[in-house]
């Protein structure tokens, strides 16, 4: 099936963002945004849901805090029991005080690294990869709406060109891929 | 959009788009480096190759090469340490702490504060990694299976959590720094035209692309990082300090330690942040977001720590007296009469009178006060470690192995190449990385630029209409750009036939000396600059002598001069 990509570029965030809402509202489906910077408000009118990148930091954290507490009690108490000064390892409650700094070292490394991965993962942002913005001035001062006709099957591509330019857009570009 | 009160300075002078921004700072990565920059770098590297030469012949030769005995077992190498490792914590609390708080003016300085924090904790790690002796050894601090049977590292030391410690903040940090690097790097490989700079900020930008649902999580991932690196941020210099007050030594075993570093590291950490930012800001035209008011914020930043820090020394001496116990009295007197007098009176007018002189908002208003200040604080700082350091241990329990601590050459030769070092990196940092957090300062653009908040409908912002050039030109797809060049070349005519006299310092990039120098060759309004064209400013410059600036700069500032005009009817 022919579908065809609509970009319409914007040259504020604010015109961008009432321009999505305008045509949100008529029962457009607004498929992507690209900014330079963030724009705050336009996910819930386009329909990007909340991130949940930070329900992983915190399993990322639990799990440092239970390797760093694990592998402590082992190489501490169990494996090798050190007397320091006359305070022998007996239990790792004993001695707890002296290993809450790396307890909480190692929570933050596998919080912050593994969120960090997650989130190059999820956004396929890595080494190397092609850019995919539609146009070089969106990572300038360029804001482009994308709208797919495949989404969008009750209006045709002029009807939506039409509705577009009735929202303060600056350029219009499209695009067809198979 | 967030608002801000109209009376509270505006963040962005200036008449500034996202565009203007976008130049401002990626400019300087893309014209040639000024002959200043190679002059720095080399002697920089100078420097730095010889710190690493001192390196070698100390792995070479081994730690008797430096000015250490058997009473002063640490002295240079922990207090280079330490001062470089104080110096590492400003970027990061920038960054994190007062992204937390939500302070705005935060985000002109995060970036090169972060850097600069890296590249700190860099020269900190080399310290206690040359201290090995066996650099190549350096494994052993790990908790890793190894050939002595069942042993392992000790959990219970403070100077195994300063491995964890130090290792977490470094790579915590540049994580950190690095996410938000990512959308910059974007923006540069779209403008770069050169194919090897823009395949190298290709690979480095990851494929960012500027995403909606990537911005929401770019958003959510620099909050929880934040919120992770702020508690690290106060833990590191808290460990490092446990290294000296879980020991016995007198003038090292207190509780007020942990408290009094991590205020020392952030008093010390701003400085080099003024240091640095000071030279940055003018070096590169960035007055426009960098100015008085971040520079009057990180003063006041430095008069609080530094006032905890005053604090601290004094109720150190009081404790010393007030806890009874002789020996430890002896070495707070030891400190201020014995002979290390010169370096503890050093640190107490360093550290404690100096900030003070904050206070007056004359004073914390002046770039040049602030960057001898600046300075002197940093001066301060590695006194204060080396009189804790030092003076603690030279005289012992044990009057006849008293001794005192002279620097062999190598102590300074490795100290001086790690400040090389760091402005090699820094430098290196300045040439090829953006020096603004670009996407950070774009949002920020309507909230606390200069010229949206003296915008006369401030309050009562059409929401379809929020800009000046958008009201121009609405509606119609790009072939109104052509259109309005066309009315922009009437205008210029219309306009140079007035005389009149505006603010030029609203140009971005002009301040005051150099609108006087305008003025002197007959350039007093935005219609005299935007009348400029490259043949006029060849015959001015060649007429001064004197050139002010590059051709490049010239035609901005004409271009900006028209966009001020047109705004202006």
């Amino acid at each position: 099936m022919a579908d065809k990509v609509i970009y319409a570029m914007y040259d504020d965030d604010n015109v961008l963002k009432d321009g999505a809402k305008k045509l949100v509202s008529k029962g457009v489906k607004v498929s992507e945004v690209f900014s330079p910077f963030p724009i705050h408000g336009i996910d819930p009118i386009i329909g990007v849901k909340d991130t949940r990148l930070g329900i992983m930091a915190f399993i990322y954290g639990l799990t440092g805090l239970t390797l760093a507490t694990i592998g402590m009690r082992y190489f501490m108490v169990v494996d090798w029991p050190m007397n320091i000064g006359g305070k022998p390892n007996f239990t790792y409650m004993d001695n707890i005080l002296a290993f809450i700094p790396i307890t909480f070292e190692f929570t933050v490394l596998c919080a912050a690294h593994g969120m960090a991965i997650t989130y190059f993962l999820r956004n396929k942002t890595l080494p190397g990869m092609p850019a995919q913005n539609p146009d070089p001035r969106t990572t300038d001062d360029r804001f482009v709406m994308e709208l797919r006709t495949s989404e969008n099957a009750q209006f045709s591509a002029e009807e939506l060109e039409a509705m577009l330019k009735e929202t303060g857009i600056v350029e219009l570009d499209q695009k067809d891929v198979a | 959009m967030h608002k801000e009160a109209a009376i509270r300075e505006p963040l962005i002078l200036g008449h500034k788009t996202y565009h203007d921004i976008t130049e401002d700072v990626c400019r300087p990565i893309e014209d040639k480096a000024p002959r200043m920059w190679y002059i720095l770098f080399g002697i920089a590297l100078i420097i730095g190759l010889y710190g690493i030469g001192c390196i070698l012949y100390l792995l070479g030769t081994g730690v008797g090469v430096w000015g250490l005995n058997k009473t002063i077992g640490w002295a240079w190498d922990i207090t280079n340490f330490v001062w470089w490792v104080g110096i590492g914590h400003a970027g990061t609390l920038i960054s994190a702490v007062l992204l937390l708080f939500r302070q705005k003016w935060r985000m002109a300085i995060n970036r090169s504060a972060e850097a600069m924090t890296i590249f700190a904790v860099f020269m900190a790690g080399l310290f206690p990694l040359i201290h090995m002796g066996r650099l190549w050894l350096g494994y052993w601090v790990l908790p890793l299976p190894n050939h002595f049977g069942s042993l392992w590292v000790n959990f219970n030391s403070p100077l195994l959590w300063d491995v964890f410690a130090i290792s977490t903040y470094l790579s915590v940090s540049l994580v950190f720094w690095y996410i938000g690097l990512i959308p910059d790097f974007a923006t540069i490989r779209d403008r770069a035209k050169k194919p090897i700079p823009k395949k190298m900020y290709s690979i480095m930008s990851f494929g960012w692309s500027g995403r909606a649902k990537h911005w929401n999580r770019f958003e959510l991932v620099s909050l929880v990082l934040a919120g992770l690196a702020t508690p690290l941020v106060f833990s590191v210099h808290s460990i490092v300090s446990f290294d000296f007050a879980t020991s016995v030594i007198p003038g090292w075993h207190t509780t007020i330690f942990p408290p009094y570093f991590v205020a020392g590291a952030v008093f010390s950490g701003f400085a080099m942040v003024q240091t640095l930012l000071l030279i940055m800001r003018k070096a590169m035209n960035l007055e426009a977001y960098i100015h008085t008011k971040h520079v009057e914020y990180m003063n006041i930043v430095i008069m609080v720590t530094g006032s905890i820090v005053g604090t601290a020394y004094i109720t150190e001496l009081f404790i010393s007296w007030y806890s009874g116990v002789e020996y430890e009295a002896y070495a707070f007197i030891n400190r201020a009469t014995g002979p290390y007098w010169w370096a503890y009176w050093a640190m107490m007018t360093c550290n404690v009178i100096s900030p003070q002189l904050m206070w007056f908002k004359k004073l914390r208003r002046s770039l040049i006060f602030t960057f001898v200040i600046s300075i002197v604080v940093n001066i301060g700082m590695w006194f204060e470690r080396y009189v804790i350091i030092v003076t603690s241990l030279h005289r012992d329990y044990l009057p006849s192995s008293w001794s005192m601590h002279y620097p062999s050459h190598i102590d300074i030769g490795v100290y001086v190449g790690t400040i090389g070092l760091f402005f090699v990196f820094f430098l290196l940092f300045a040439r090829y990385f953006p020096v603004l957090a670009l996407n950070e300062v774009k949002s920020i653009l309507k909230g606390s630029g200069e010229s949206y908040k003296n915008m006369p409908d401030d309050h009562h912002p059409e929401p379809t209409e929020p800009t000046p050039a958008v009201v121009a030109a609405p509606e119609a797809p790009v072939t109104e750009e052509s259109a309005s060049e066309a009315k922009s070349e009437e205008t210029t005519e219309e306009a140079s036939t007035e005389v009149a006299t505006d603010d030029l310092k609203k140009i971005g990039g002009i301040g005051p000396a150099k609108e006087k120098r305008l003025h002197e060759m007959g350039i007093t309004s935005y219609a005299d600059m935007a009348a400029m064209t490259p043949e006029k400013i060849e015959s001015l410059e060649k007429e001064t002598g004197d050139p002010m600036t590059s051709a490049e700069e010239w035609m901005n500032w004409a271009k900006e001069a028209q966009e001020l005009l047109n705004a202006n009817k």
